[in-house]
């Protein structure tokens, strides 16, 4: 007889231990990542406790480091959060720099146009253009893999550097400070923009922005969104299985595309919390990297919107650490790059483990189930 | 805007063409030794990145070009071993690693040039060598032959690559593994030691297009040298349908454009010169979208094989 469905299954209560390991494998990655640093330390005669300890005491030891690391959480989680959403739907955002690049651009262009504009209400479109902006940057690599087939990763890398160029190029063009053309340094930054569109400060004498709180609640949105809405769901279907998302009658490509542009428009609000919430003006090198080690902190975070928020803090302290470390130590903060990647290596390198134990748990539930039927 | 289009300039501008393809040539060929046999290494940027530098700093310090040559080559090989060891021993996802790997290499030349060099120097690279006879037909000699031997090199790697994707066992296999790993799997190939071989071969190659880069046509090094290019490099590989001859068509055309808007540059043509930079990346997101087959691409291609799955 065939198996009747009485009642939906009911949604299994957190199993701390699965969360445990699974938080267990990155931390062991960092851990195995600090110990290569070690070494490497020694090797540059430096003291690797002494370096250490000014890492950790620089970000995380009183209230300046601790609100500069908040300060450089901020872009990491929204940029990590956009690598979720794409890599749920089984893409590959590589173009969160171009992203940020443009959402910066916008947004700087938007509030230094309409800079009569009150506060309660350039804030808000400000970032809206940002967010727009970032999103047809996302959108374009989405749409050619979605109609004709293009792979997003170069596509995206291909973005990054058109934005790149373009963000060279208004600089030193029609976006350069009028000052700078006057007194003819020539300095290649926007002006400065007007003040009702900077993020309150959260904290005073710091740079923490309330750009930090933001991102913190667009973290629960995302999670709302890919977990109680259809549209999130079809697009974690996609990344799933597409071939069984395809029978269901999804458009594997349509969500792909979507989940493209929407990691696009994150990363484009990225670009406008550190231009709008942290240095006020446009700058050359805006992005600071955040486009790639934003993928880090969501691969980090296990690929979920609320795992990306330990792990963006994680390292936005990281990185104030390592310079913290580069004034006190003499060794230069790339070191701090250079263990970023052994991290990702670490933790890509360890997913085999985890994939096992998972398909090892799948077959012992089903057993058990059979058992208790 | 006459003088644009003189005879002088348009050799300048063809010659440039040459020289500048030379690291996409190694990379891209390098990496399509990795595709086809089905890993896609996305972290050829990271791997030119150590190998320029460890080309610089060794003719630094020696005097000597082909040691550096040779170290560059051999770090190329360590990080095309971590790539495999990562991607085909563990199997993990081919994207990711190869961020992973392209954001280790980043920083660790950064970091080493930092601490062992610190600031920009320049040496005397790779010489141009006026090929006999070749060299001194009128322009053409001119634009082809009067180049320093990598960049020879790299034309010489296309009908080499070539013969050895299409002629040997070894094409063979690393095609088959690509293509169909079960099957080659059953036939007695040992898949893993074909991809390692491949992943490895592209370090290598990867290696010395950065060596190409900081030792014969830059002569200079810091940091992040390559800009981007190890991806461009992969872009070439789709490019040109994972064949030689497609990617090194793929590579011209792209160095061209490139050495075009270089000598709009120098020659100060302003306004255009903007859009001319971002030219070459439009014009390689416009030929992916138009030359996308998918039906060529290796079948297996970012696909971790374990035995027992199909």
């Amino acid at each position: 007889m065939a198996p009747r469905i009485s009642r939906l299954p009911r949604r299994p209560a957190l199993d701390w231990k699965d969360i445990g390991f699974r938080a267990l494998l990155p931390a062991l990655a960092v851990l195995a990542a600090l110990l290569i640093g070690a070494v490497m330390l020694v090797l540059l005669k430096a003291n690797p406790f002494a370096a250490y300890a000014a890492m950790i005491g620089g970000a995380l030891g009183d209230v300046s480091g601790l609100t500069q690391s908040l300060v450089k959480a901020t872009p990491l989680l929204l940029v990590g959060l956009g690598i979720v959403i794409a890599f749920r739907a089984s893409v590959i955002n590589i173009g969160g720099e171009g992203q940020i690049i443009v959402g910066a651009l916008m947004s700087t262009w938007f509030s230094l146009t309409f800079r009569d504009w009150p506060g309660w209400l350039l804030i808000p479109a400000t970032m809206l253009s940002g967010f727009v902006a970032g999103a047809v940057w996302g959108f374009i690599p989405g749409i050619l893999k979605a109609r004709l087939g293009v792979n997003e990763i170069l596509s995206t890398v291909m973005m990054n550097a058109i934005g790149l160029q373009l963000m060279n190029s208004l600089l030193r063009g029609p976006l350069m400070d009028p000052e700078a053309v006057a007194n003819r340094t020539f300095l290649a930054q926007s002006a400065r923009l007007p003040e009702q569109v900077w993020l309150p400060r959260l904290v005073p004498q710091t740079l923490l922005h309330s750009g930090a709180l933001i991102a913190l609640v667009l973290a629960v949105l995302a999670y709302v969104f890919l977990w109680r809405t259809t549209i999130g769901y079809r697009i974690r279907a996609v990344g799933l299985n597409p071939d069984a998302s395809r029978y269901a009658g999804i458009r594997v490509p349509i969500y792909q595309a979507l989940a493209l542009t929407l990691a696009g428009g994150f990363a484009g609000l990225a670009g406008v919390v550190e231009v709008i919430g942290v240095h006020h003006r446009l700058l050359e090198g805006i992005t600071s990297g955040y486009g790639f080690s934003g993928i880090v902190a969501a691969l980090f975070g296990s690929l979920h919107p609320i795992g990306a928020i330990p792990a963006s803090f994680l390292f936005g302290s990281l990185l104030v650490g390592a310079d913290k470390m580069q004034r006190a130590v003499q060794v230069p903060s790339a070191l701090v790059d250079t263990l970023l990647g052994i991290v990702v290596l670490f933790v890509v390198g360890s997913s085999l483990w985890s994939r096992r134990r998972a398909a090892r748990r799948v077959s012992v539930t089903a057993e058990s189930e059979e058992a208790g039927a | 805007m006459s003088d644009i289009f003189s005879l002088p300039v348009v050799i300048g501008i063809l010659t440039s063409a040459i020289r500048l393809a030379t690291p996409y040539l190694y990379a891209a060929i390098g990496e399509a030794f990795a595709q086809t046999s089905g890993v896609v290494n996305l972290g050829v940027d990271g791997i030119m990145l150590v190998g320029a530098y460890s080309a610089f700093f060794v003719a630094l310090n020696t005097g000597n070009l082909w040691l550096g040559m040779l170290a560059a080559m051999v770090v190329g090989l360590l990080m095309g071993l971590l790539m495999s060891l990562i991607s085909v021993t563990l199997k993990a996802e081919q994207g990711i690693s190869g961020i992973g790997l392209h954001l280790f290499g980043l920083g660790l030349s950064s970091l080493l040039f930092k601490v062992t060099i610190g600031t920009v120097k320049t040496i005397v690279g790779f010489q141009p060598v006026k090929l006999p006879l070749l060299g001194d037909i009128p322009i053409i000699g001119e634009i082809f032959f009067q180049h320093s031997l990598p960049v020879y090199g790299a034309f010489l790697l296309v009908p080499l690559a070539w013969w050895v994707m299409e002629k040997t066992t070894w094409g063979l296999k690393i095609k088959s593994v690509g293509q169909n790993p079960a099957a080659a799997d059953s036939l007695g190939v040992s898949v893993n030691r074909v991809r390692y071989f491949s992943v490895c071969l592209g370090g290598v190659l990867a290696g010395v297009a950065g060596a190409s880069l900081s030792i014969a046509l830059l002569n200079l090094f810091q940091e992040n040298l390559t800009a981007g290019q190890g991806f461009i490099a992969v872009a070439l590989v789709y490019f040109g349908g994972w064949k030689p001859l497609g990617i090194m068509a793929g590579a011209l055309l792209f160095s061209t454009v490139n050495a075009f808007q270089l000598w709009m540059q120098v020659l100060g043509v302003k306004i255009p010169s903007d859009i001319a930079v971002m030219l070459p990346y439009l014009l390689t997101i416009a030929a992916l979208a138009v030359t996308v087959n998918r039906a060529r691409q290796p079948a297996a291609l970012n696909k971790p094989f374990e035995r027992g799955e199909s």
